[in-house]
């Protein structure tokens, strides 16, 4: 117990927690802003892994940091509009694209990756995204080193959060967004494009979702593994729900289930010789299932979400 | 119908539909319907049941595109101008309202921003809801439209959220507004205040056309009605000039038979709930202390406004929830565990609010879906084995016994149009010549031949010695076949004392309930 106090009290923990939480913070932001125009994205594993490599990859070629950020998104981005594409004019099954755009884009960066580097065991590193030092705030006690010693991906992840919400809470936009992800007939009656608007949403969502790849070969680490997501991709799924499809209580979630990892790494060093380390890495996942239980049971989905539309349809 | 004294007030005109058609497939479901709308006009469009009424003002709106002919509306200066087809927007802009039956409100969001969806343009980061809430306030004094603008429309009453969806079309400064089937889900009160209001908005320059199938209304609230049959127009007449009869036919195209109730002695109870209570998911799905009797020979009829508990009445009756209070007994014997099938076992005949989800297996066979509250049946399945060749010759007989029609007994049931699932539901449940017959909204959405045949067969099974339980939302219907008539209310039953509109439409209302109880 005095074990877990310590590990709470200290600002290496939290700061952690936070780094953890960043992918998932921008892939949260991007599922919800995908079903809360009434699509499910399951894309977003492999949108993770296409973002990861894409943002790595033309770091690697020379287009710099933010050149690769801006590269992952637009790679999240197309295929999104695969998906949208799919799921949207065309009315398939949200599930099934959603799972083979997940396959797709997972495969097509392995094998990009593959073609690019036939013959290399260990992958070339890549200059990551450097913690912010910031006069004066980084020097703060705790918040310090929690805030203001983390990489420009955490900051832009934050930034993002608030983007969204005032996106969805504050503009026309997002009025439109919430409409479309709840009754389509009520934005087609006041003359909004619904197949537009969702398309819109699922190729921004998914290009947030690809930051949060990108964040890891980018900041995390400095290059690119076989599977190095990890179902991150898969947590987001559970936390949108958790959040409700609110931006405030995703950073929530994203956080909790970061200081749930940091959490674990850190019992694991410090007892690991009497329990096996396989239940330290289930137990973030365990809390997020009991978690996500008690906070789905009061869920509002949207209530569009899976539901295709098609005009004059009604 | 005088064309003729319609073509002299073209000045007048806001509104002209030239000759409208639109195809589904091999129906022609409107066929070349011209009509003309006057400014400060209130038009009714009376027709049955796939009439043509909706898809006639979705072309309007554009959300069809019309195969053939046009729209024409009044710009400011009074010329007709033809608007382009199959764009919603253009028809918002050109003045023109829709109110659907089926609102389009997203619930999640509250009325003003409902109101606004669409107004603003997407592009803008800030929002003016202060400014916008000021002149949609102006527009709730001067039309008498009230509703809560701050809340999500999920928790406003239907009342409310049909006065947003009127909200809506003029925040968008609609001059002529078209409701579809406006009073389906109002009291008796409520529809009357909405037309008093929309009354008030017409002397202001609206133009209004609304939807119905029910005569009262149209003959008491419209100045001018044009009556729709198969997608044809048949017939246009000054409301002054109408009559009841008259109406009835164009809309019919023959005389209906009228019902004859005739006087008949109750017998025993068949089924009784004695102090039934169930708690749902919110109060309007739920009932407390519920106690009613039906008798053989005669029929209760459940007046009320929808979703006031009568799902949950039909769903312990039918047995698919079981109350956490009180006792349902049948032919004064209690029912020991009420689910489904002891129901029908006990003989209860259902005949489900919503036909298609509740009442039919769609992708079985009409056939199967015939003897399929029977299948342990010796006749029906021998040795686990289903008698094929008895089951066909069974629904053969009962298709043309019930007169289902469709492409054949071997089809797949949800391929059988609304009246006839409803036949093959009533094949099914009277065949069992059951003693107690649950009928939850039996005509909704019925033609009137269809509607007719159901109230036939219920007066039948009466006559039989059958108990009936009728719940709808229709008054006329529940004061036409009903011997005796309670009133639902937030789970509450209360006997109606008199058969007066007038008292029921109060007590659907929750008014004067205690004193009626």
């Amino acid at each position: 117990m005095a074990d877990i106090v310590q590990i709470l009290l200290s600002e290496s923990f939290w700061a952690a927690s936070l780094r953890i939480a960043t992918p998932l913070i921008f892939g949260v932001l991007g599922a919800l802003m995908c079903e809360r125009s009434g699509v499910l994205n399951l894309g977003i594993e492999g949108i993770f892994v296409a973002g990861a490599m894409a943002g790595w990859m033309a770091v690697w070629l020379g287009a710099g940091l933010w050149g690769g950020v801006v590269v992952a998104a637009l790679t999240g981005a197309c295929f999104g509009l695969i998906h949208a594409v799919l799921t949207v004019p065309l009315g398939l099954s949200q599930h099934v694209s959603g799972l083979g755009v997940t396959l797709f884009a997972t495969s097509a960066s392995y094998f990009a990756y593959r073609t690019a580097l036939p013959n290399v065991s260990s992958p070339p590193r890549i200059e990551p995204f450097r913690a912010l030092d910031i006069p004066v705030l980084s020097d703060l006690p705790v918040l310090g080193p929690v805030l203001f010693q983390q990489t420009a991906l955490t900051w832009l992840a934050l930034i993002l959060v608030g983007i969204v919400w005032y996106v969805l809470e504050r503009t026309p936009l997002g009025v439109a967004i919430k409409a479309v992800g709840d009754n389509p007939d009520s934005a087609d009656a006041q003359g909004l494009s619904v197949q537009g608007l969702r398309i819109g949403a699922v190729v921004a969502g998914s290009a947030l979702m690809a930051l949060g790849g990108a964040f890891l070969t980018m900041s995390a680490f400095d290059a690119f593994f076989f599977g190095m997501v990890n179902g991150r991709g898969w947590i987001c799924i559970a936390l949108v729900i958790f959040a409700s499809w609110r931006p405030g209580k995703a950073l929530a979630g994203a956080l909790l289930f970061g200081a749930f990892d940091a959490l674990q790494v850190r019992l694991q060093t410090q007892v690991g010789a009497l329990v096996p380390g396989q239940l330290f890495l289930m137990a973030p996942y365990v809390l997020s299932i009991i978690a996500l239980v008690v906070a789905a049971r009061r869920a509002e989905y949207p209530r569009a979400l899976l539901k295709p539309w098609f005009k004059g349809q009604r | 119908m005088p064309p003729a004294r319609l073509e002299n007030m073209a000045s007048d005109t806001v509104l002209r539909l030239d000759g409208l058609s639109k195809r589904f497939g091999p129906v022609l479901a409107v066929d070349g319907v011209r009509l003309d709308l006057r400014r400060g006009e209130v038009l009714a469009l009376l027709g049955e049941n796939g009439a043509g009424k909706t898809t006639l003002m979705n072309m309007l709106f554009g959300h069809y595109m019309p195969d053939d002919g046009r729209v024409e509306v009044a710009g400011p200066d009074g010329v007709l101008r033809p608007l382009p087809p199959g764009h919603p927007q253009a028809a918002l802009a050109a003045g023109i309202g829709m109110v659907h039956q089926h609102f389009t409100l997203a619930e999640n969001l509250d009325a003003l921003d409902n109101i606004l969806l669409g107004s603003e343009p997407l592009r803008t980061l800030r929002r003016h809801r202060a400014a916008a809430r000021r002149r949609v306030e102006g527009i709730m004094r001067r039309s008498g439209l009230v509703a809560p603008l701050e809340v999500p429309v999920g928790r406003l009453s239907v009342g409310e959220r049909q006065r947003v969806e009127i909200l809506k079309a003029l925040y968008r400064d609609a001059r002529i507004l078209v409701l579809d089937e406006p009073t389906a889900v109002l009291t008796p009160q409520e529809a009357d205040a909405l037309f008093e209001n929309i009354g008030a908005m017409t002397r202001d320059g609206l133009s209004v056309i609304f939807i119905s199938h029910k005569l009262r209304e149209v003959l008491a609230f419209s100045q001018r009605i044009a009556v729709l049959r198969h997608g044809r127009k048949v017939g246009e007449i000054a409301t002054a000039q109408a009559d009841e009869r008259q109406i009835a036919r164009l809309m019919v195209g023959a005389d209906t038979p009228g019902i004859a109730r005739e006087t008949l002695e109750p017998g025993a109870p068949v089924l009784e709930l004695a102090g039934v209570s169930l708690r749902g998911r919110s109060a309007r799905d739920s009932l407390s202390g519920l106690d009613l009797r039906v008798r053989a020979r005669e029929i209760v009829g459940i007046a009320g406004v929808s979703g006031n508990g009568q799902g949950a009445l039909a769903a312990v009756v039918s047995g698919l929830r079981r109350p956490e209070a009180g006792q349902v007994l049948i032919d004064g014997a209690p029912v020991a565990r009420p689910d489904p099938r002891a129901m029908i076992r006990a003989g209860v005949g259902r005949i489900p609010e919503d036909r298609h989800r509740d009442g039919i297996v769609g992708a079985m066979s009409v056939a199967e879906n015939m003897v399929i509250e029977r299948l342990d049946s010796p006749e029906v399945a021998r040795r686990g084995l289903l008698q094929k060749r008895r089951i066909r010759a069974h629904a053969e007989a009962l298709a043309r016994e019930y007169d289902v029609r469709g492409p054949g007994i071997e089809a797949p049931a949800r391929l059988l149009s609304g009246g006839n699932i409803q036949k093959l539901i009533l094949a099914r449940v009277f065949d069992r010549a059951p003693g107690v017959i649950l009928a939850n909204q039996p005509t909704r959405g019925l033609d009137m031949g269809a509607a007719a045949e159901v109230a036939r067969r219920l007066l039948e099974a009466r006559a039989r010695g059958a108990g009936v339980l009728l719940i709808s939302e229709d008054l006329d219907e529940v004061l036409r076949l009903a011997d005796r008539i309670f009133v639902i209310h937030d789970g509450r039953l209360h006997e109606a004392a008199s058969r007066e509109r007038e008292a029921i439409g109060l007590m659907m209302a929750g008014r004067a309930a205690g004193a009626a109880a």
